[in-house]
């Protein structure tokens, strides 16, 4: 009993020490430490990639954006963390709102990412783009039956639209750029006529959308473009599912689909400021902005790289060109209007 | 002379019990002093639009896991120990099985196959000819769903104490019971299962912490509870505040259960005396009567168990995560050494503090035991928060200090440690161990302790000589289920763990986190697959009896003797 105590003790005291030299020694490399709520497997090579190019180890740490969020604000200006990686906007503009970004100035991220798609003071910068789209049924809709978010209101829709929680950061979005449209009120309205068309209680993830509108559950849903990009290449199921579907784009004649972003910026407490620069201008680069886009079927920021062959398949498309910061800012109202709406 | 060192010592046992108790209440504290605090008028929010459906579905859940599992548990625990049946040694281990799938990765199964997309409904659909609205099938995404899911997940629990229970109580308790005219049945209801009541409790109350806390497999569900809520109000609305001063709405509702129920027992007792499983006879079922048992006892192995992880397996054959097996050797590594280390911990502290609590029952020992089961009940991700931000606190003080005296300071060395993530996992599971050595140290009746005593046996060599023997059930028993939590647990895994450290549950969470479920059911069916080897191993040397040893019997023979 006695020894089982000591030695447990030991252990402890030896995993203690273990993780403070851990640390010591990690001084001898140069290095640039991540807190990621990115979590796909090409973001790590692309990271292997910037390690053999310049000689900077990446520490990575991948997990929740909000508990990362509160564990950068906790640990204040002793934090290790030099870069922060979220995805959505409204995100990013908490991370803003509570401190935890410093301005970068770099001209080549300035040429790199359009101005819509990063903070005007230099806080974080775009990553990657994913357009949020409608989805309608092959035998049951014809073309322009539905062309804008709006219509999803439509009373003529009624008990055919399949789209997930308000929980989902990506729906909060999509109504933060409505309020930006619309106004508060016309907003507002939105989400009742919304619910009030809803084929179901929201449910399941993006994916579940699609396969509802395939199966027979609704005729239109909602969800990410990377999402269906990845059905179909998928298992065959999914491609099936994929192949009763037709991918529209929202608000082709007036502001332009809803686009959000994947984002970074440098820690206001960075220890390794110089290492974190580069490793977004690494990130930015027209090499990586492929990789990045390819690996999760998404749009690259950077203008002048490549999109993936299954994205431009869905044509191209106008984007709603308002500054994520603005519908960012945006989602605290954006939840309680659809708490209010019964969007649950 | 004596006196001033047994002073000296239950001192030093007090300031251990508080020293452990603050693992649960530092944490605790951190979430409490957001009950001040001003959440920018989202509590009205919440109250005018949410907070009603909130509570409704969080109570029916609770008592709706709570009721079936203690059915499922306490029938199959009586079933297997006292009946023979068709299967019944089979039965004895595999019940235990569900233990192994993380309720999330249930959750995610059964709305897989049974949503109206998933292949049940399509194959009704097309062999029918059915189109939506021809016919009704049960909702997995639904409270009573997510509650059949939840209780065929979490009935383990209730099974596992309650068995324990079974298996130490005297079978000449029984056999008098008999002999005094009562049938099984009856010896059952009025004899059997009273006893064992503290054990049925803490197995029920586990369940229903877990269920409270759970976020995970209700939210896969559709089902809105406090728990989701304050994950979404954290989360969505950026209000830690709001969020701790929710969780702490399911704080006070285990606080009552807690206090109801030791109310309620106060002046009973549950001792048991000759505890040898050899001279139990079982009875053997009729056949009618054994395919009933044997009925009860399988179908929530098949929905619990064999459903999940014959999906994942064939998920993993066609379109497995092929990153995940280069991978796997370094993350179950990385899971098993993290779930050994903390069982360990949590049994060892587990102990100490019921065994204080035992020989030195004063006030403040019996509030450090109080408190330091509490942290079962909120939700992961908040006590993370409550673990990440006392541990912060500290770190922060200490290099102030520091820097005023040396104008140096070394910077983070315990956060972002793995032993950071070790105390995070004691806040979190010690409940765990600690009810259920608690539920085993009542059925010792206090004479042993007495005569321990009057031989001139000390506190801890009636810890190591008497309890001990005895308690080796159970201590295994509390070391497996926080082994299998640690193995499945998530929120602070991935908010408190070193760089470049993942675990098995963190490469499940990045992938169904991004709806790649495919790819995670290979993760899946590797932590599957390490739980599954303690829990079976351990059940059955439970069933061998062969976990109780020679002192005791030794110490009962003379107490019968005399």
């Amino acid at each position: 009993m006695l020894i089982s105590n000591f030695s447990s003790l030991k252990l402890v005291a030896t995993l203690a020490l273990f993780a403070a030299f851990g640390t010591a020694f990690a001084h001898g490399q140069e290095v640039v430490n991540v807190y990621s709520a990115r979590h796909y497997d090409t973001d790590d090579s692309i990271y292997e990639e910037f390690t053999s190019k310049t000689g900077i180890k990446v520490n990575l740490i991948s997990g929740g954006s909000d508990a990362l969020i509160e564990r950068l604000q906790r640990e204040g200006k002793r934090s290790p963390a030099d870069i922060f990686v979220t995805v959505d906007a409204g995100r990013l503009f908490q991370a803003e709102e509570k401190g935890i970004f410093q301005p970068i100035e770099s001209s080549f991220l300035k040429q790199q990412i359009p101005a819509n798609l990063r903070h005007p003071d230099g806080l974080w910068f775009g990553l990657t783009k994913r357009a949020r789209i409608i989805l309608r049924s092959k035998d049951r809709t014809k073309e322009g039956d539905i062309q804008n978010y709006e219509d999803l209101a439509d009373p003529k829709w009624k008990g055919k639209v399949l789209i997930r929680s308000s929980t989902n950061v990506y729906n909060q979005s999509l109504v933060g750029s409505i309020i930006e449209a619309k106004g508060k009120s016309g907003a507002e309205a939105w989400c009742k006529g919304v619910v009030a068309n809803m084929a179901r209680p929201p449910q399941g993830g993006d994916r579940d959308q699609i396969k509802g509108v395939a199966a027979g559950e609704g005729d239109i849903a909602v969800a990410n473009s990377y999402y269906y990009a990845r059905m179909l290449s998928g298992t065959d199921e999914e491609r099936e599912a994929a192949s009763k579907v037709e991918v529209v784009f929202p608000n082709q004649e007036n502001r332009g689909t809803h686009v959000n972003l994947s984002g970074i910026g440098v820690v206001k407490s960075a220890p390794n400021k110089a290492n974190a620069i580069k490793f977004i201008e690494f990130l930015a680069s027209d090499w990586a902005q492929g990789l990045f886009a390819k690996g999760n079927n998404e749009y690259p920021i950077a203008p002048s790289a490549e999109t993936i062959p299954v994205l431009r398949g869905f044509g191209e498309f106008t984007e709603d060109k308002v500054n994520a910061a603005k519908f960012g800012k945006n989602n605290t109202e954006a939840i309680r209007m659809m708490d209010r709406a019964g969007w649950r | 002379m004596a006196k001033p060192a047994q002073s000296l010592r239950s001192a030093c046992t007090l300031v251990l019990c508080v020293l452990i108790a603050s693992l649960v209440a530092v944490p605790l504290l951190q979430i409490l002093s957001s009950l001040g605090q001003p959440s920018g008028g989202t509590w009205q929010h919440l109250r005018e639009t949410v907070l009603p459906r909130y509570l409704w579905n969080t109570m029916f859940l609770a008592i709706g896991v709570g009721f079936s599992t203690m059915v499922m548990g306490v029938g199959a625990a009586w079933l297997v120990t006292r009946c023979r049946f068709i299967g019944s040694w089979v039965f004895e281990w595999a019940l235990l099985l569900p233990l192994a799938i993380p309720s999330y990765l249930l959750a995610y199964a059964a709305t897989d196959v049974f949503q109206f997309s998933g292949p049940v409904q399509t194959s009704l659909r097309e062999l029918f000819d059915w189109s939506r609205n021809d016919y009704w099938f049960p909702n997995a995404r639904s409270l009573p769903g997510a509650i059949v899911i939840l209780s065929v997940n979490l009935y383990p629990y209730v099974y596992l104490t309650t068995r324990a229970a079974f298996l130490e109580q005297s079978s000449c308790v029984r056999e008098m019971s008999r002999t005094l005219g009562l049938g099984p049945w009856k010896s059952f209801f009025r004899v059997s299962l009273p006893m064992a009541r503290p054990s049925i409790f803490i197995g029920v109350s586990l369940v229903v912490m877990e269920t409270l806390s759970e976020f995970g497999a209700v939210d896969y569900c559709a089902v809105d509870t406090l728990a989701t809520g304050i994950y979404r109000t954290w989360t969505s609305r950026g209000s830690l505040v709001a969020a701790s001063q929710l969780s702490l709405c399911l704080l006070g509702a285990v606080g009552f259960l807690i206090a109801f129920e030791s109310l309620s027992r106060r002046s009973l007792r549950f001792y048991s005396g000759d505890a040898s499983p050899k001279g139990s006879k079982r009875i053997q079922l009729s056949f009618p009567k054994g395919l009933v048992a044997a009925l009860f006892c399988g179908s929530p192995i098949l929905a619990g168990f064999l459903l999940p992880v014959t999906l994942f397996a064939y998920k993993t054959w066609n379109h497995g995560d092929e990153r995940a097996m280069e991978m796997l050797s370094e993350l179950g590594k990385n899971s098993l050494i993290l779930a050994t280390v903390a069982a360990s911990l949590t049994v060892l502290l587990g102990l100490y503090l019921s065994h204080a609590r035992r020989v030195r029952p004063s006030l403040p020992i019996r509030m450090a035991s109080r408190v330091s089961g509490l942290g079962y009940a909120i939700p992961g991700g908040v006590i993370a928060m409550g673990v990440l931000g006392a541990i912060l606190h500290f770190e922060n003080g200490l290099n102030r200090v520091f820097e005023s005296l040396l104008s140096w300071s070394p910077g983070f060395f315990f956060s972002g440690s793995i032993a950071a993530l070790i105390v995070a996992y004691q806040t979190r599971f010690l409940s765990v161990s600690l009810g259920v050595i608690q539920a085993g140290l009542t059925r010792i009746h206090p004479d042993l302790d007495s005569v321990s005593r009057t031989l001139g046996k000390s506190g801890f060599a009636i810890l190591s000589k008497v309890h001990l023997p005895i308690l080796k059930r159970t201590l295994l028993c509390a070391f497996m289920l926080v082994f299998v939590d640690v193995l499945k647990e998530l929120p602070a895994t991935l908010i408190l763990r070193p760089f470049n450290f993942d675990t098995l549950a963190v490469r499940v969470y990045q992938l169904a986190s991004d709806e790649r479920l495919d790819e995670a059911s290979t993760a899946a069916i590797a932590i599957i697959a390490t739980g599954i080897i303690p829990v079976i191993l351990l059940s059955r040397l439970m069933s061998r009896g062969q976990l109780i040893e020679t002192p005791f019997r030794q110490t009962q023979g003379r107490r019968n003797h005399d």
